[in-house]
This record gives structure tokens, C-alpha cells and sequence, in this order.
């Protein structure tokens, strides 16, 4: 039988990750994603399944026990919202150079600075792009649902452990606090620790007499060496290129415009195509669902079927910059979004095609 | 005739002393007569003596040791300069029965990660610490750190630490042994035979209260950077008791959970 729930995105992702067998949850209050760490605390998860849960004293902190936990081959989850992500970006950076699986919520708020509570999509850029210091990728998923929240903790893990790397899950404000249906995937067990080192031999869970020791570390000093491994991460970067690029598509068969938009936008985006096919507006929608992988080359074919592409999204234009690489330079692509935790209005979205793409 | 004499020494039933093999035989990059390279000798013995290289992770800092890890024939971990206590908190969370310890400098435990190492000892974490204190960032080229003495010459204090200027030593040991997290609080120091001898009891102590699950262990080891203090290494042994103990102690400061009375 379904089991259905009410819930909010981040109560949604919270009891997703007990189910999909986390063994560690690590993190800082912060507006507006602390309810994860709230929902975690009630639902005492050390007694349903043996999971650790801590509040850490700053997101410096626990990005670090994550790494902590991650080395040790556990499946180790963190949430915050845009500063304290900002934050935990030399401990990103740590994860993907000694390569090891980790779940990072972002919960996204506007900025720059303190900024405010409210919804936003402005650290597409520090998300997809790096983030913290030297040549990484996450692997970037950018839930539209409260199901997608549930949905991509389970994901967000199987995918940090096939490639150890960590992988972000980039929600905004709204996804975050909204309460939607969710369907819950049943308990999962974890892995006991004789599971784990048999699954994953680069683990620092005590060197046995029958191995050599293992050693977690991001540190080469050896130039040549370093290039290797970087080289290794780079090769990593296009397996998840060729492998995990996923997005979804509404009504794009006949569309002659198109709009790209991720996550809360994507379906404020759904509105604007029906308002827009009212008016006799061709438009269709593509939603990246990985915005690192992006998907290039659907947005590439599509450019040779549509005559403008507006990428719609709650910041000052970052996304856009991806969709322009992608399309080339044969049609016109501009962009369209509002700031500072604004919400764009369906309207104003359809408003803007006919400004900045039909009309220009 | 040296050769000759030498083979009749290397004996087996001549042997008093072996390297242990929780050391690996990589050469030590430490300078010589570093008081880190004595540190680690004393933990991997003290692991080996208990039996528990199998059970024992242990995490490396950014310092003059973040290559502990290539001396130190157990599982370890790299961590973020100053975030070894975040990353051991996890680990014994995830891993109670496991011995877990940090290693790390004064600057990553006492200036970079001071929240970390107080957070850690408030929470009561059940690992151990291990704190090289030598009074200097030894890997950085010799600059002044929160553990520099009073009018002590470093490369960014070059007319010795103006303590008006620059505050006052930390003394992050005494500041930790408050904390009701913390169970078991010591400074020791390597340089010598008996304080070897003594370092070595504190680190099996530090050990065994692992797994009774009482709270934190850390062990600061008052040590010398003759490199960073540009002194030769006898030079650095004896300005370290002249100028260092007077400050820094030795000896207990905390013992199952009580302050020690002086
Ligand atoms: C975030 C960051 N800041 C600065 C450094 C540079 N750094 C490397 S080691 C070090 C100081 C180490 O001193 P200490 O902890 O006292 O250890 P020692 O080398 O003396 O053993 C610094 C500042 C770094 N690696 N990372
Ligand atoms: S620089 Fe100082 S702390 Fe580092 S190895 Fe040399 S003597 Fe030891």
C-alpha cells in the first residue's frame, strides 16, 4: 500500500534520508531549512534505526563530520541555507578532493550577505561551478516537488557512493517550506559495517591485518601526481556527464519558444506555458532536474526547433549562461528573473518572453 | 673489523629495542631532533602494546605532521587545517567501540580550530587529542601562533610577541580542563627519557578511557621547533625548559573528571 503523507519539503527530505538508510545526520540551524534538523531530533532516529543525529556548532563543523563520517564509508547527509553553505565550502572542497560521497541540502535564500529568508536560485553558480577552491564538480540535483525532496535524498546518496563525490541538492526557500503530498519509499536498512567494508575497501574503519592501511586525504604534494588525480576527478565529471543528465519536458513537441527554468521556478514556468498557449504562444518548458550534468545537448536540439529560449530563474542570470553555451549562438536566448527572495508571477514570466525573445 | 663487530651484536637474543610496526619505515620529514617524530613513536607503541592497530583511526592535521598518516601504519584521515575534532566527533559517534584521535599543532587546535577543540571537549566526545605544542607554526616557515610566548621572536613578531599588541598566549589546555566534557587533561613533553616514560602512561591512560565512555582525553605535549625557533636542537631542548615549562606546566590538570589541586 502508498503510504501518503502531508509534509513540507524539508520534513519530506528529513524523513527520506532516516528511510534511505543514513547513518549520520549533521547540522546548524539556519532559516529556512532548520526544520530538517527539528523534523530529525523528534522523529529520534537512533532509536527507529540507529542513526546518528547531531547539531554541530557551526556549518564549518559539521560539512567536517560528514567528511568524517563519509571516510568511514556512512552515508552522512548536511542541510543549510546560502550562508552557511558559503561556509561549508572548504569542507566541500575537502569531500571532492579525496573523493568521498556526501549529501549537502541547500536550502537556498536570497543574498548576497545576510541577505533575507526569502526563496531564491543565486547560488546556481557557487552550486554548479565549484564553489570552494580548485578544479570539482558537484553532482547538482534540483528537486521541483516535495516528492522530489524525499525522492532525491534517497538518489542523492546512491549517487554520492557511484562516484565518491558529494552531491548537492540545490532547493530553494519555497520547496523547502511548502507542504505538498508525498508518497514515502518504504524503510531501508543500513549497512552494517561488514556490509560497508566489503562494498567499499577505501574505507578508515581499522586496517585489518589483511589489507594495507587506508588513508583518506586530498593532499599531493607531488605536481605530477596531483595533475593525475586531477585528471581522474575530471574523468569522473564526464562519466556523470554521459550518465546522470536528467530533465523532464512539458509541451515542448510543437513549441516554437521555450523556456529552461530548475526547481519552485519550473513550476511557476508550467503556469506561464498554459497562459501563454491561451494567448496562441507556442512555448514549451524544459526543467534540468541535474544541473551539473546540464542538460546541453536536449537544450541544444531543441534550439534547432524553437525560435527563442528565455531562461526563467530567481536570480540575476546564472543558469542563462549554461543554456547560451549549450544553444550556440544561432537563436536568441536571454534571460528573465527576479531577486532578493521575489517570486516571479506566471504572467510577468509570459510578459517577458514576448518582451525579450518574440518581440525583440 | 666493524662489520665483523657488528654482526656479532645483531643478534636476536641480543635485541632491547624494535621499532614498532604501527611505525611504517618511511623516513621521518621531520627536522631533526623535532619533537614530533617522538610523539608518534610513543602512540604507535602505545597502540601496538594495546593490541588495537585494527580498531584505531586516526586523524592528521594541516601542520608540520599533516603527513602523520605516511609514518603512522593505521587507517587515518587528512583533515581541514583545524577541523580534526569535527571529523573525529563523527567518526566515534559512528564508531563507538573504535579508538579514535586527533593530531594536531597549536595553530590548528588553538588558533584555526578553537571552536572545534572546544566544542568537541564541551560535548564530551570520547576520543583523544592529541596537541603538539611547540610555540610557533612549524610548517608555515616559523610564524607567531596563539600558544607564542611573551616577547618570543617569530617571523611575524620579529621584535618578540608584544602581548599589547598581539594578546597574550592562549592557554587552551587550562581553558578545555574546565569544560565538564572534558575527563582527562594532561601536559607532558617527549624530549627526554622519563618524560617519555610519563608521556607514554598518559597516552595508554588517554586510551583505555575510550572505551569506557567518560568523556575527552587530550594530551598536550610541550615540544620544541628548533627549526622555527633557530636554535640547534640541544639549543631548543633547553630554552624549552628554561622558557616554555614556566609557562606551560607539565603534568596533570585534570584527572577523572577532577581539576588537580596545585
Ligand atoms: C585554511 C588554511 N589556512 C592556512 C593554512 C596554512 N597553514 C598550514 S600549516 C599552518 C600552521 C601550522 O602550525 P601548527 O598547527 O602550530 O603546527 P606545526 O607545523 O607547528 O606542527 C598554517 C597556517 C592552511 N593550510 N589552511
Ligand atoms: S619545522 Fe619545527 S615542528 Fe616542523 S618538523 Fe621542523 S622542528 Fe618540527
Amino acid at each position: 500500500m502508498k503510504e501518503l503523507r502531508l509534509m513540507k519539503g524539508n520534513e519530506a527530505i528529513a524523513e527520506a534520508a532516516i528511510r534511505a538508510g543514513a547513518d549520520a545526520y549533521f547540522g546548524y540551524p539556519i532559516t529556512p531549512q532548520s526544520e530538517v534538523l527539528e523534523y530529525l531530533m523528534s522523529e529520534k532516529p537512533h532509536e527507529r534505526t540507529g542513526m546518528v543525529v547531531l547539531q554541530a556548532e557551526s556549518e564549518i563543523a559539521a560539512i567536517n563530520m560528514v567528511y568524517g563520517g563519509a571516510a568511514a564509508g556512512r552515508r552522512v547527509m548536511t542541510s543549510s541555507s546560502s550562508p552557511g553553505i558559503s561556509l561549508k565550502q572548504e569542507g566541500i572542497s575537502y569531500l571532492a578532493g579525496s573523493q568521498l560521497p556526501g549529501l549537502i541540502l541547500n536550502v537556498t535564500r536570497g543574498g548576497p550577505g545576510l541577505g533575507t529568508i526569502q526563496p531564491s536560485q543565486a547560488d546556481y553558480f557557487q552550486a554548479t561551478k565549484g564553489g570552494g577552491h580548485g578544479d570539482y564538480k558537484l553532482l547538482v540535483l534540483a528537486p521541483s516537488s516535495v516528492q522530489e525532496m524525499a525522492d532525491f535524498a534517497k538518489l542523492g546518496f546512491e549517487l554520492a557512493f557511484k562516484y565518491r563525490n558529494p552531491v548537492m541538492i540545490l532547493s530553494d526557500g519555497m520547496i523547502g517550506q511548502m507542504m505538498e503530498k508525498v508518497e514515502m519509499f518504504p524503510q531501508q536498512a543500513r549497512l552494517t559495517e561488514e556490509e560497508i567494508i566489503k562494498k567499499y575497501p577505501w574505507v578508515t574503519t581499522g586496517k585489518t591485518p589483511d589489507r594495507e592501511r587506508n588513508i583518506i586525504t586530498s593532499l599531493i604534494l607531488d605536481p605530477a601526481e596531483q595533475e593525475r588525480h586531477n585528471f581522474r576527478l575530471q574523468k569522473k565529471y564526464k562519466d556523470m556527464q554521459e550518465n546522470e543528465v536528467r530533465f523532464e519536458t512539458f509541451d515542448c513537441d510543437d513549441a516554437e519558444y521555450l523556456f529552461v527554468a530548475f526547481g519552485s521556478t519550473a513550476r511557476i514556468c508550467q503556469k506561464s506555458v498554459q497562459l501563454a498557449r491561451k494567448k496562441g504562444i507556442k512555448v514549451g518548458l524544459l526543467r534540468p532536474i541535474t544541473l551539473f550534468p546540464f542538460p546541453s545537448k536536449i537544450i541544444e536540439k531543441l534550439a534547432h526547433q524553437v525560435k527563442g529560449i528565455l531562461s526563467v530563474e530567481m536570480n540575476a542570470g546564472q543558469m542563462v549562461e549554461d543554456v547560451r553555451l549549450a544553444v550556440g549562438g544561432d537563436i536568441k536566448v536571454d534571460h528573465f528573473g527576479r531577486m532578493g527572495g521575489i517570486i516571479p508571477m506566471p504572467d510577468e514570466i509570459v510578459t517577458a518572453l514576448k518582451n525579450k525573445i518574440i518581440g525583440g | 673489523m666493524a662489520e665483523a663487530f657488528a654482526n656479532e651484536l645483531i643478534k636476536k637474543e641480543n635485541l632491547v629495542y624494535e621499532k614498532t610496526k604501527v611505525l611504517t619505515d618511511k623516513t621521518l620529514s621531520y627536522c631533526p631532533g623535532c619533537g614530533h617524530g617522538t610523539a608518534h613513536r610513543i602512540i604507535m607503541e602505545v597502540i601496538d602494546e594495546m593490541g588495537v592497530q585494527s580498531e584505531t583511526i586516526g586523524i592528521a592535521p594541516v601542520g608540520c605532521s599533516v603527513l602523520a598518516y605516511e609514518f603512522m601504519n593505521i587507517d587515518m584521515q587528512q583533515a581541514a587545517h583545524g577541523r580534526a575534532p569535527a571529523i573525529a566527533t563523527a567518526l566515534k559517534r559512528l564508531m563507538p567501540k573504535k579508538y579514535i584521535f586527533t593530531y594536531q599543532g597549536d595553530g590548528d587546535l588553538a588558533a584555526i580550530g578553537t571552536a572545534e577543540t572546544i566544542h568537541a571537549c564541551n560535548r564530551g566526545e570520547h576520543f583523544t587529542i592529541f596537541f603538539i605544542n611547540n610555540g610557533i607554526y612549524g610548517m608555515t616557515g616559523g610564524q607567531m601562533a596563539p600558544t607564542t610566548l611573551p616577547g618570543m621572536r617569530t617571523s611575524t613578531s620579529p621584535y618578540g610577541r608584544d602581548v599589547q599588541m598581539m594578546g597574550n598566549p592562549l592557554k587552551i589546555t587550562e581553558l578545555v580542563a574546565q569544560l565538564p566534557g572534558a575527563y582527562y587533561v594532561t601536559r607532558q613533553a617527549v624530549h627526554t627519557p622519563s618524560n617519555v616514560r610519563k608521556t607514554k602512561r598518559a597516552v595508554r591512560k588517554a586510551f583505555e578511557l575510550q572505551q569506557s565512555a567518560v568523556g575527552i582525553s587530550l594530551i598536550e605535549i610541550v615540544s620544541n621547533c628548533n627549526s622555527g625557533w633557530k636554535m640547534t636542537p640541544r639549543q631548543a631542548n633547553t630554552w624549552m625548559e628554561e622558557n616554555m615549562f614556566p609557562f606551560y606546566p607539565l603534568g596533570d590538570i585534570k584527572v577523572d573528571g577532577e581539576l588537580v589541586k596545585k
